[in-house]
């Protein structure tokens, strides 16, 4: 053995906590108090409800289609509907979201329609021309990829003095990404106003957090960069929220950037593609089932407060059986774009030189 | 012999090279119990074990360069990245140092490694799986970028890729992965890298082509032969380095030559192929070399890629205008 010659009396001279909230547990049941003041307000919750219920109407409906060979390969984000809803609930309008692949409830709460989430996971372009949120990115597929567009699009807002701030979501596979780190790492060095939301849900395809990764927690990761960051439990949405909006608002004053690890579990396959069967025990899956989000808000909802009545609850659910039944309408009447697509959007102008291109694919799609 | 499919032969060499040396060993995301997202090492972790079948954290910077590590000691790395899409980190690595390490230390330390990905479009894959990049590998001096056609080929490609002293970028071209089956025995005979095969004989036209496209090239000169005309088909297979002579001897016979390919038109490696035609064999050209490829754009989503990438047609069309040239 080499001796050892770091003092154990040294000096400390850094120490770090990760701290975990969680409100609501399973069930229902407050486990913490006080809750954040909103959480007894019908107004506030009620339409982050929706949209969760929404994000898992649309959810079957996307399976469906899939299955029917009337939809790509698509990325279900079933059971974890409270972080993306929480956490946009959260944002402004004028702020920034930054999504990986399975936001669907953030983008549905910023006004992604049904519609424009079909036509991207069909195979058209069109889907991430967002009529609402104009400046927010598509789903981002490269992953880790976006979180640097995150920290630019913060830094932006920074030297513009715009009180605005990014919100990136990412999931636990992406953490061992070098441009998550060094995106990261600016955001603290600069001083801008984002937000990283990482979605654990355990689960990168096949690999599981245990081999992604050493670290205790992925809030860890950030305090390496000297970026602030938190741990919750990514199925209670009062939790997600509250941190969500403390993070928000303290990037918004000039007090720099958060991050958010949000626990969760990821119920479906990793994609349509996938079978998780020949990596995960059913077992896993089934526990983590009684930790579901949407049922957690809603017997929390119908708990003591009564925010919530069985018949406002069924109101609702027509409403968006009838939202996702109209989006499918739209989505398989929308005929696809002619072969001259591919070049519209390509520069600000087609460059003369290519117009002999473009004319060889409308030829093409005419004999076809 | 059962016959087996592309992405079984992949399975089968890795197999056997694995059995043959111990020193080559697995890596990339769920490559592991999961056996590869395609199932290309499928088996494999159960088989060797998970020191030699590893399932890396997700990042490809990472699995490129730690490939380079691992083969300057003397392993063998076969790394696999998920989707071509996904590879272009990796290019810091190939580029800055898998290609040169030989070079800068004058043959000191060597980079025997194998980097896998599949690519090309044609299955409705998600934005940002379908494109085919493998001249921005091909540019890179010092890398070896082999693309095979059939299972037959991959299994004695992958093999002779693994056994190459030299660090090998292995394109596998996921449109055709289980399109086609063929017997392919398990003797562990490799196929010769840095040469061109004659798929098919022929007089009036070579058409240069690789990967899944040889499949729509080879249906594009069954049609052509019904009416008369005969194609000798080339199938590139290892693009670089590239072998001029089998292209300039099958051009000095027909006198045309149409090259075909899913990338983009500029700058793809059709161009550097029609570039040692003209070069070195101008003077036996009946006609000016003609490329059928992608178009100069993004490579649409899976709703309009039929129409971005080589069609049969087209590929008769190009062959069509070349015959008629005067
Ligand atoms: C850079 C990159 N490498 C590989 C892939 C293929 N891939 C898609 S999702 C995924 C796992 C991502 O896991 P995680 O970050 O935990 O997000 P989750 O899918 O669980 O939401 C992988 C490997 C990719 N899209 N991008
Ligand atoms: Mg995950």
């Amino acid at each position: 053995m080499v001796e050892r010659y770091v003092r154990p009396d040294g000096e400390i001279v850094a120490q770090f906590d990760v701290r975990f909230s969680r409100f609501i547990e399973p069930g229902g049941k407050v486990v913490c108090t006080p809750l954040p003041p909103w959480a007894d307000d019908s107004g506030v919750l009620i339409p982050i409800y929706r949209t969760m219920l929404q994000t898992r109407a649309f959810d079957a409906a996307a399976l469906k289609l899939q299955r029917t060979g009337r939809l790509g390969t698509y990325a279900s984000p079933l059971g974890q509907e409270a972080i993306g809803a929480g956490v946009a609930s959260a944002m402004r309008e004028e702020d920034l979201l930054v999504p990986s692949y399975r936001e669907f409830s953030a983008q549905l709460w910023r006004g992604v329609t049904m519609t424009e989430l079909l036509l991207y996971w069909g195979g058209d372009e069109r889907g991430s021309d967002y009529r609402v949120p104009r400046q927010d990115f598509p789903a981002c597929i490269p992953v880790a990829s976006h979180c640097c567009h995150a920290t630019g699009a913060a830094y932006a807002f920074k030297i513009r003095r715009q009180p605005r701030v990014a919100v990136c979501f990412l999931g636990d596979g992406a953490t061992s990404k070098g441009d998550f780190y060094e995106s990261l790492n600016a955001a603290g060095a600069w001083h801008v106003p984002v937000v990283f939301v990482v979605c654990n849900n355990h689960w990168a395809i096949s690999v599981p957090l245990g081999r992604q990764t050493a670290a205790r927690t992925l809030a860890q990761k950030a305090i390496a960069a000297g970026v602030a960051s938190e741990q919750v439990d990514g199925n209670d949405m009062i939790a997600v929220r509250a941190a969500a909006e403390f993070a928000i608002e303290n990037a918004r004053s000039g007090e720099g950037p958060r991050l958010i690890e949000a626990l969760t579990y990821r119920l479906g396959d990793h994609t349509t593609a996938d079978d998780a069967s020949r990596y995960r025990d059913a077992s896993e899956v089934n526990a983590a089932r009684a930790r579901d989000p949407v049922s957690r808000l809603h017997d929390y909802l119908t708990g003591t407060e009564a925010m919530l009545s069985a018949a406002d609850e069924e109101t609702m659910s027509a409403e968006i059986e009838q939202e996702v039944n109209d989006a499918i309408e739209q989505y398989l009447a929308t005929p696809p774009q002619p072969a001259s697509a591919m070049f519209d959007h390509l520069f600000s102008e087609l460059p003369q030189s290519m117009l002999d291109q473009r004319a060889s694919a409308e030829g093409e799609q005419d004999h076809g | 012999m059962a016959e087996i499919t592309l992405v079984d032969a992949v399975n089968q060499a890795l197999a056997y090279a694995m059995r043959e040396n111990e020193n080559v060993v697995l890596l990339g995301e769920d490559v592991g119990v999961n056996g590869g997202v395609f199932r290309a090492t499928n088996g494999l972790q159960e088989s060797f074990g998970e020191e030699r079948v590893l399932d890396t954290p997700l990042s490809e910077t990472l699995i490129g360069g730690v490939a380079i590590g691992m083969a300057a000691q003397g392993l063998i790395p076969v790394a696999e990245i998920q989707f071509m899409g996904f590879a272009y980190p990796t290019i810091d690595q190939l580029l800055n140092h898998a290609a040169r390490i030989r070079n800068r230390t004058r043959g000191r330390l060597t980079c025997p490694m194998v980097l896998r990905a599949p690519f090309g479009g044609g299955i409705g894959a998600p934005e940002h799986h379908c494109e085919s990049t493998e001249a921005l590998f091909a540019h890179i001096p010092g890398l070896r970028v082999v693309i095979p056609s059939s299972p037959e080929r991959a299994y004695g490609l992958l093999l002779a890729a693994i056994r190459n002293p030299d660090p090998v970028v292995f394109l596998e071209p996921k449109r055709i992965y289980r399109l086609v089956k063929q017997r392919v025995p398990d003797d562990g005979e490799a196929l010769p890298l840095d040469v061109c095969f004659v798929l098919r004989p022929g007089d009036d036209v070579s058409i240069v082509s690789w990967g899944a496209m040889i499949h729509d090239v080879v249906a594009a000169a069954d049609q052509l032969a019904l009416r008369g005309i005969s194609a000798e088909i080339i199938d590139v297979a290892t693009l670089k380095p590239l072998d001029v002579k089998t292209i300039l001897e099958s051009v000095n016979k027909t006198g045309r030559c149409v090259i075909v390919h899913e990338a983009a038109l500029s700058g793809g490696w059709g161009a550097e192929i029609a570039a040692r035609v003209a070069e070195l064999g101008l003077m036996s050209l009946l006609a000016p070399v003609k490329r059928v490829t992608g178009y100069d754009t993004i490579m649409p989503l899976f709703r309009l890629e039929h129409l971005y990438m080589p069609s049969i047609d087209r590929i008769t069309k190009a062959v069509n205008a070349v015959m008629e040239f005067a």
